[in-house]
Order: C-alpha cells, then structure tokens, then sequence
C-alpha cells in the first residue's frame, strides 16, 4: 500500500491517486520526420527498471493535479516527488 | 526415465514408496551447451522438452535463479481456453489447447487438464455485441464458441447470480466447452521430467547476471554459479523480461505489474466451470480440493515485489459477492501476487532479437498460462530454426515499429 505525498494536498492513501507510466517521455518536435522505429521507439518502447523509476502521478480524487514521483519497484518506497517539468533527482 | 502406471504404483506401494526415482537430476552446470534457456517456467521448461524431443537438440540448459515453477507457472489460476479475437490469436492459443487435450499421455504425468469450460460474461449491450462478434470470429476460426443467454447461463452454472435487479445485470455469456483448467505445478514438472529424461539440464538457484554478446552474436551467458557458453540462448522469464532485455542491450516494450489471486477455504463442489467478467473484473473457478480460486487485477504501477495491494482485492471480492452471492459468507485462506510482463496490445512477443543467436519469448502478461504447450513448442522451433515457425511468425518484436499489432484487449481484458 503506497502513501503518496500530494505536493499540493500532502500524504494520501494510493487509492486517490492513478498512475501515468514512465515520466520525462518527450513528444519529438517534429513527428512528421520521425523514422518507423523513432516513433515505435516513442510510443511503445518503455523502461521497466527493478530499482528506481522515475513516474507520473495524477491526484485524481484530490486536487486533480499532475507531479512526478521517484519510486523504487521493490521496495514500493517513495523516494522523491518532484514538480513536472523539473529534472529527475539524483535518489 | 522410469514409467508412472497403475503397475508402477503398486510395485512402489509394495516397497512403501521409498524408492521412487528422482523426477530430475540436479546437475553441475557445465561450461557449455548448444542452447540455453533461461528461465524455468513452464514457458521455458516447454521450450527445453520440445528442443530435446522434436527438434533432436539434447545438448540444453534451463537456468533458473529460484525453482522451477516458482514464477508465474506455479502463481496463476490455470485458466486454459483459446477464444481470442484475432486470427493470429487463434492460431497459438488453440495450437496450445490442442496440445494440452493430449498433454497428460505425451508427458506420462497428469497435467489435470479439464476441459470443464470457461464462460465470459456481457454485463450492458456493447459488451454483449462485442462479446457476440468475438464468438463468432472464433466460429470462423475453428475455435469452438457459443452464446448463452442468463437463463442457459444459470443452468450450466446454478450458483451465479443473472437477477435483472443486480448492480451490472447479467445479459449473456460466450461459453468455450473445450476450455478448462490445469493444475500448474504439474505442468512445469511434467515438461521438467521429460526433458531431463532426454538430458537437458535443469539447473535451478542459477540467475543469469548478463550475457556475453561479441560482434553482434551471443556467446554464453554469465551467471551466479559462473559463466556458461552457449551460441543459442532463449530468454523465457516472464516478470523479469526487461531486465534481461536491458542485460543484452535491447528495450522491450513491456511494464511488469504484480498479479493477484486468492483461494478460499475447501467446500463441496458448487462451481462446475470457470466464469469470468471483464466488466466488474472478477473471475472464479474451484480447485480439486474444493477450494475457490479467485483471480484478481494488476496494481496500476511498475512492481517487482510479487506482492499487491489490498484495493484490488477488495474490488474483486466485491465483484464476487455479487455475482456469486454463496460466497459472501466464505473464508479466505490465502493471496499472493505474480510479476507480470504486460504488453501494449495485450499479445505476446516470441521470435528473433537483433542480436544473433538471442531470442526472445515474453509479454504474455497476465494471460500466458494457457499458452504454455504451444508456445514453448513454437519457441523451440525458433530456437532450432534460428526462424520463427508459422504460427508466431506474428508475434516479432519488431511489430511495434511496422505497426502490425495483434490486439487482443477485449478477449485478454480481465487479467487471467
Ligand atoms: C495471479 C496470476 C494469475 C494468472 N492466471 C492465469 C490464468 O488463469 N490463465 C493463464 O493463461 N495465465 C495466467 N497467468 C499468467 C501466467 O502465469 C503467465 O503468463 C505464464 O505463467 C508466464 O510464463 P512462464 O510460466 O514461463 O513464467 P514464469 O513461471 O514466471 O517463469 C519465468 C521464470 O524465469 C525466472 N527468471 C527470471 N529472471 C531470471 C534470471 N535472471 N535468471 C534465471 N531465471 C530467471 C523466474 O524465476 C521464473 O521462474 C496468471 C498470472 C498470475 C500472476
Ligand atoms: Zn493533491
């Protein structure tokens, strides 16, 4: 069971909350350039470490609002929160 | 590799069953074989037997860092059917069904196949349309599939509830008589025990640690019990996939989410067949000692804990009480959670990777189980071929670049 620190709303049960899959993806500037495997590579390819993993969170039943968060996938620890749009932490 | 027969047993029972032979050896791993497995599930165990057995290649190792069986093989609900929607789909899992209806007397070990149905409930009418369209998409495809209404439904199966009153009222079921269950560990035993009768070694607490790749080719493997040479390794490791994939340099587009299920105390027999709904997703059948088995959703998140959270559960019993209202009453003995290797369009990945002589077999999810004969029969096939066979021709990995998915989200949506 994961507690999840809203940076907006503070600690919350998981159950608020849903989770948007690997952060810091970038949607590539120009799309219409992009080769086959750039593009499968963009929207299929993802990392599935065993360690830490950079994510996005969405406080659906709360404030609403999108942050990301470092998480090991062992231990399900919460290692960071951060704002979206800032660089991953060194944890 | 000695016989099981009712003469077998009474000779045993003479001797008060102390001398039974070891079902497999455990060997010392050797600094070199002509193929390598790794991963010891009936997946991979699979693999090695039809390697040894159809393809003449005896010279093999199975390397697994925990148990055989003690992954996902020997974690799951063992629901075995082949109604999926596509033609591809079709094609492997009914290759597989075909194989478990003979499994028990090909393996000489009782695999407990038993072909006691599945049903897929509708709960609104797109559901049912889609439903509908799936059976007869299987109809065209060989695959056998009929529509039940609540009524037929409530007879074939008398403890689920069709009461138009309910939350998500029962409109209709798709039934797959050929389909059933199978006892997991037996599963992973049996192909354990026939390959190692024809000298493949299984090699159990043996985690692969990285791969020797030289020149674009796969030389062996490195391990927790040292390095072993091999010009053909085939990765069979479910949950872990990725991080195998990672080892050898390549990306997968596959997430790992835990799995649940739980059994309930033993009862009387009350649950003849195996009743599934994708809607308020839940699905139920018994085992042979009475317990029911309840399979449940992933965690929404990346997890290699082989633990889930208590929110799905909840869901799930709730979904049970309702559609099989006897239960609301009943003991839960035990729950526990597999890591499975979830892909994009809910279908598997078997074939070639761009390295040589390293091939690929994951992404089957939270639905692999069924599949166990055929695809370690085709993925043997590649292995020996160094091509894939017709029937996962498909399934390359290179899909999620040319855009020829296989999607399978309606027929595979409630995890099992
Ligand atoms: C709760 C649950 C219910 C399910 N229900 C169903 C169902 O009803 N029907 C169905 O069809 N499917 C079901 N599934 C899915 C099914 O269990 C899997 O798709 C299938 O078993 C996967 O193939 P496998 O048997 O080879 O995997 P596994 O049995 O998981 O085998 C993979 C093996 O690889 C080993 N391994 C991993 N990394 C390494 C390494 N580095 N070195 C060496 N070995 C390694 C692991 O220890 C493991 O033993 C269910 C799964 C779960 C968790
Ligand atoms: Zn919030």
């Amino acid at each position: 069971m994961l507690l999840i620190d809203c940076p907006w709303c503070g600690p919350r049960d998981e159950v608020e909350f849903s989770c948007g899959g690997e952060a810091h993806i970038v949607r590539p500037p120009e799309p219409a350039n992009l080769s086959d495997a750039e593009w499968g590579d963009y929207v299929f390819m993802r990392q599935n470490r065993k360690g830490v993993h950079y994510e996005r969170w969405c406080h659906g039943h709360g404030c609403g609002r999108w942050f990301n968060v470092a998480r090991d996938t062992v231990s399900h620890q919460v290692l960071a929160v951060y704002a979206m749009g800032e660089a991953p932490p060194e944890v | 590799m000695a016989r099981y027969s009712i003469f077998a047993l009474a000779r045993n029972a003479l001797r008060r069953h102390r001398d039974w032979p070891l079902a497999w050896r455990s060997p010392e791993p050797k600094a070199a074989y002509d193929a390598i497995i790794v991963g010891g599930g009936g997946h991979g165990l699979a693999t090695a037997y039809y390697l040894a057995k159809r393809h003449g290649i005896t010279n093999v190792a199975v390397l697994e860092k925990g148990w055989i069986g003690g992954g996902n093989t020997g974690r799951n609900t063992t629901i075995v059917r082949s109604n999926y929607l596509h033609d591809e789909s079709a094609g492997i899992y009914d290759h597989a069904l075909k194989l478990w209806e003979g499994l028990s007397q090909e393996l000489n070990f009782n695999v407990m196949f038993s072909a006691r149905g599945v049903i897929n409930l509708a709960h609104d009418e797109h559901e049912a349309r889609e439903l509908r369209r799936r059976v007869f998409a299987n109809q065209l495809a060989g695959v056998d599939a009929e529509w039940l209404t609540p009524l037929q439904l409530k007879e074939f199966c008398p403890i689920l509830n069709v009461d138009p009153g309910m939350r998500y009222p029962v409109l209709g079921g798709a039934l797959q008589r050929r389909a059933g269950t199978a006892r997991h560990d037996a599963v992973a035993w049996g192909y354990a025990r026939g390959a190692d009768g024809r000298g493949v070694d299984i090699i159990q607490n043996c985690e692969v640690t990285g791969f020797d790749i030289r020149d674009g080719q796969v030389r062996g493997v490195r391990t927790t019990r040292g390095e072993i040479a091999a010009p053909k390794v085939g990765v069979v490791a479910a949950g872990h996939s990725s991080v195998l994939a990672e080892m050898a340099g390549l990306r997968l587009p596959i997430q790992s989410h835990p799995l649940q299920a739980l059994v309930s105390e033993p009862v009387k027999p009350v649950m003849p067949t195996v009743v599934m709904s994708n809607a308020v997703h839940a699905y139920m059948s018994q085992s042979d000692k009475g317990e029911l088995v309840i399979g449940a959703g992933i965690d929404s998140y990346n997890s290699y804990a082989q633990r889930g959270s208590l929110p799905v559960i909840e869901e799930t019993i709730q979904a049970v009480v309702e559609l099989f209202p006897i239960t609301s009453r009943l003991k839960m003995m035990r729950q526990w959670a597999g890591i499975v290797d979830v892909c994009p369009d809910a279908s598997p990945i078997i074939g070639l990777t761009p390295v040589e002589g390293l091939y690929f077999n994951c992404g089957w999810g939270t639905g692999g189980f069924k599949a166990t004969p055929g695809s370690g029969h085709v993925f043997a096939h590649t292995i020996a071929r160094d091509e894939p066979h017709a029937i996962n021709a498909p399934f390359t990995l290179d899909r999620f670049h040319s855009g020829t998915l296989v999607a399978e989200h309606g027929a595979a949506a409630v995890a099992h």
